[in-house]
């Protein structure tokens, strides 16, 4: 079952990224991309993150999204006009592709040798009291200023939006 | 291979159930809303128009499903159903009910009994928002194309405040599971008021952000602004026809069952009864009951048309026999949760339906100020009061 699951998702997820490429229009791409995330946020559950996967629904799929949609719906941004390919991209593109999907998946099989399959149910530390529990612990510096970087974010976006009105 | 059958088997129950529910909730509608109106309401199919629901369903499964020829026909086609089917199984984590024991089966009453359900309402409610933003948009109409913004606007901004006002009691329950929420609500305090977060205390001030907020995110009236009639002529559903519209009608139904649930489970103590039943609660379903098989009876000895001695005799006895069966031993376990929940949910459904019999919609510039410079304030207020009374409790 966790098998089946898992190609399947992952295969939902590859497809949908690789459509977010090769589509036209803003708003296709835009959906693919919610369906990555969709699917990234089964994945997580299959692994156990109970509280990452919702988290990964509610703010990406949920919200960030839903803002990419609505501004490409309000620019009524039409689709895109295929640019000149540039000779050097379209020869060595996807054998560098796939040069480093090889070497990625040669680093992450040598740093994890020891690595077990995983089981669903096996992992039962992923959700919200233990997440919570790591934040405002061991991680605390980190989320601190994880959080001033967003406010530091959110006043520049208030600062910028001003001025254009003035 | 025992949880996957008997999850088919409770969604066998449940999904008829709900489907049912939500046609119902039409009939329902009209006819509060009419006799708000000082009208009748539905009357002629069926006795009271209670057959209207399938006229209406035979009606917009044979109406003629008319594709405009302008459309971006993959989005139009799947806006509808992506809109219906997110609003449809967020109800699937929503516990109605204690866990039970029938035939030596233990389960609980509901679909999933999850670690994050609450977080996964809030995902699959947000993720609602792209059936209308794609109808909108892929209608190519620009009075759609408006609904569908102020749809995707509205539902931004006043998830915010809804988010902080669930929090607020999710400080004092200490957890994110749906059941243990309702179990946090549980006993009376001085043995006869409910021990429930809308009773009492600051989260009185949650649950009425909570509810406002919902008013918005299931664009009701004050705030259905996607589909304002006298603007948009219907707003982002203004192409669509036939089982498609139908479709972002169950939708919106569904997220209002949704959100009514919701609040019950977090606000008002989810299928606990509103008095101990040590103080007699678990009469009240079948005095209730009883009472209107009396007024019924009534109806019957003294009748207006010659009709209703029949009618109204033999519906009297059909509510008789449902309030005796709130006492039977075994059926008893199953059925009173599922009354008290109905009912407080119920109850805040027809709040919505009064709701639209009574307010004005709002402005646009209204709709957005009130939820960045009202509730967002006041919910983060409450949210910061709550977390000072809890931390200066646990000291």
């Amino acid at each position: 079952m966790d098998v089946i699951l898992f190609t399947f998702f992952a295969l939902v997820a590859i497809v949908g990224a690789v459509s977010l490429v090769l589509q036209k229009h803003p708003i296709s791409s835009a959906l693919s991309l919610v369906s990555v995330m969709v699917a990234l946020s089964v994945l997580f559950l299959l692994l156990g993150a109970e509280f990452i996967a919702a988290a990964q629904l509610v703010v990406y799929s949920g919200a960030i999204m839903v803002l990419f949609v609505f501004v490409i719906m309000l620019l009524n941004a039409g689709a895109e006009r295929e640019s000149r390919k540039g000779g050097l991209a379209q020869f060595l593109g996807l054998p560098l592709t796939a040069i480093l999907l090889v070497f990625a998946s040669y680093v992450i099989t040598q740093s994890m040798s020891n690595a077990k399959a995983v089981k669903f149910g096996a992992f039962t530390g992923g959700g919200p009291r233990e997440v919570g529990w790591e934040l405002f612990t061991r991680y605390l510096l980190p989320f601190e200023v994880t959080s001033i970087l967003i406010l530091i974010a959110i006043a520049g976006a208030v600062v910028l939006a001003r001025k254009e009105i003035d | 291979m025992d949880f996957i059958l008997l999850s088919i088997l409770k969604t066998a129950i449940a999904a008829p159930v709900l489907l049912g529910t939500l046609a119902y909730l039409v009939w329902i509608e009209r006819k509060v809303l009419a006799h708000v109106q000082l009208r009748m309401g539905p009357s002629r199919v069926g006795p009271h128009g209670l057959l209207q629901p399938i006229a209406d369903a035979i009606k917009l499964l044979t109406k003629e499903d008319f594709i405009p020829s302008y459309v971006n026909h993959v989005y139009y086609w799947l806006a509808p159903w992506l809109a219906l089917m997110f609003a449809v199984t967020a109800i699937s984590v929503i516990p109605i009910g204690p866990i039970v024991e029938i035939f030596g089966v233990k389960t609980n009453m509901g679909q999933a009994d999850i670690s994050i359900g609450l977080l996964l309402i809030l995902g699959l409610t947000g993720m609602g928002v792209y059936g209308i933003a794609l109808a909108g948009w892929s209608s190519n109409n620009k009075y759609s194309l408006l609904g569908g913004l102020r749809s995707s606007a509205q539902m931004i901004s006043y998830e915010l405040p809804m988010a902080l006002a669930i929090a607020s009691p999710l400080l004092i329950v200490n957890t994110l599971n749906l059941r243990e929420i309702v179990n946090g609500q549980a006993g009376y305090v001085f043995g006869i008021i409910p021990n429930w977060n809308a009773v009492g205390g600051l989260q009185m001030f949650s649950f009425l952000i909570y509810l406002i907020c919902a008013f918005a995110e299931t664009n009701r009236i004050p705030f259905d602004l996607p589909e304002a009639e006298n603007e948009l002529v219907s707003g982002y559903n203004t192409e669509y026809s036939s089982m498609k519209f139908a479709a972002f009608f169950m939708a919106e139904y569904a997220n209002i069952i949704t959100a009514c649930s919701v609040a019950t489970t977090l606000f008002l103590g989810g299928w606990h009864p509103i008095i101990p039943n040590e103080l007699g609660g678990q009469f009240i379903p079948t005095l209730i009951c009883f009472f209107f098989a009396g007024v019924l009876f009534y109806h019957a000895l003294n009748p207006a048309r010659p009709s209703d001695r029949l009618s109204m005799g033999v519906i009297g006895a059909i509510i008789l026999g449902l309030g005796l069966m709130f006492q039977v031993p075994v059926v008893k376990d199953l059925a009173q949760p599922l009354f008290w929940f109905a009912s407080k949910a119920g109850f805040l459904i027809f709040v919505f339906i009064w709701v639209r019999g009574t307010v004005p919609r709002f402005r646009y510039d209204q709709l957005m100020r009130f939820a960045w410079l009202v509730l967002f304030p006041a919910a983060l207020l409450n949210l910061l009061l709550t977390a000072f009374v809890v931390a200066a409790k646990s000291n």
